[in-house]
């Protein structure tokens, strides 16, 4: 029981306890975050609806292959940390470690594409709250959309994904946090519901994603 | 093991099934349902499927690469708990901004 009782905390009654404990906290704390995102995805919804063409019109000056890529990239890096948490239940710290760096370099992989599409904007002019560079085709403008209706989704769009890369940023530190303590041998086993649970949040911010890339890359393509 | 460990095969399958609804929700977003269908509004269709396609992959990854299908029932609690909120969220949101048309 030597093992046991060094991953064991002294306020719980045994490793089960310890582990249903850290589970269901971590899971309290995404179902803040589900709340804190799903505010943004109400107000996308309300506006949305409000002025249909032009979203769909900011919707269409997104870079589509970007996002695609991106997606894939995401997805990828979801599988790659699931199986770092595999390894690390296994005890194969060398497995384990090098799923958790594989983990990061996609993230870093997502921000760098992600870092691209704002430079595009950016030299374009458009950024959070800009209005100033929006032409709207007039067809469009016959419809009754206005510079500002656009530049409204341009604005939902900087503020999610921008917390959605500032989601990953921390993640990425925490599974770096965990790839140097892995290496070592550590959080192996009994021990690996810290790889766990932090897996749950990497988990948590593809879910978001996967609700980003249809609603803001994939509309209005028809 | 206090934690249940899920086998590589189980989350290849799921990957795979990511992947299968990742390239169905890009090639549907390309459909027009307005023009191959004859009623007005048959473009919500795209939004509809996008969504369902969205709630199927989140659901495969809270299920599988979350591992809630094999927590406890007070993880299941938790983590509808926060899709019940979320509903309550949109719909009373929602149910204002959408219903204020009817006093004008």
């Amino acid at each position: 029981m030597s093992s046991e009782s060094s991953v064991l905390a002294h306020h719980f009654d045994d490793l089960e306890q310890q582990h249903e404990a850290a589970t269901l906290g971590m899971w309290a704390f995404l179902v803040t975050e589900l709340l804190f995102f799903g505010g943004l995805f109400t107000g996308y919804t309300v506006y949305r609806w409000r002025t249909p063409l032009a979203f769909e019109e900011a919707s269409r000056h997104l870079d589509l292959w970007l996002g695609t890529i991106n997606t894939g990239v995401l997805l990828v890096s979801s599988l790659t940390m699931a199986l770092a948490v595999h390894a690390a239940q296994l005890s194969r710290h060398r497995a384990a470690t090098m799923y958790l760096l594989l983990t990061v370099l996609l993230g870093a992989g997502f921000l760098i594409i992600k870092m691209v599409e704002y430079g595009h904007k950016f030299t374009q002019g458009i950024y959070p709250g800009s209005i100033e560079n929006i032409h709207v085709p007039p067809e469009l403008a016959a419809q009754g959309v206005q510079p500002n209706n656009v530049a409204l989704f341009y604005s939902f769009y900087f503020t999610t994904t921008g917390l959605h890369a500032l989601h990953m940023l921390i993640g990425m530190g925490l599974l770096l946090s965990l790839a140097v303590r892995t290496a070592r041998g550590r959080l192996m086993g009994e021990a690996a519901t810290r790889v766990e649970i932090t897996g749950l949040y990497w988990h948590f911010v593809d879910i978001v994603w996967i609700f980003v890339f249809p609603l803001y890359y994939l509309i209005g393509l028809t | 093991m206090s934690a249940h460990v899920v086998p590589i095969r189980v989350y290849m399958r799921v990957f795979a099934a990511l992947m299968v609804l990742f390239v169905l929700t890009v090639a549907i977003a390309f459909v027009d349902f307005q023009h191959l269908l004859p009623f007005t509004g048959a473009a919500i269709i795209n939004d509809i499927v996008a969504l369902l396609i969205a709630f199927s992959k989140a659901a495969l990854v809270i299920l599988f690469f979350m591992h809630v299908r094999y927590s406890s029932r007070l993880t299941w609690l938790f983590a509808i708990a926060g899709a019940v909120w979320l509903a309550i969220l949109l719909a009373l949101t929602l149910s204002d901004y959408f219903t204020r048309h009817w006093l004008t």
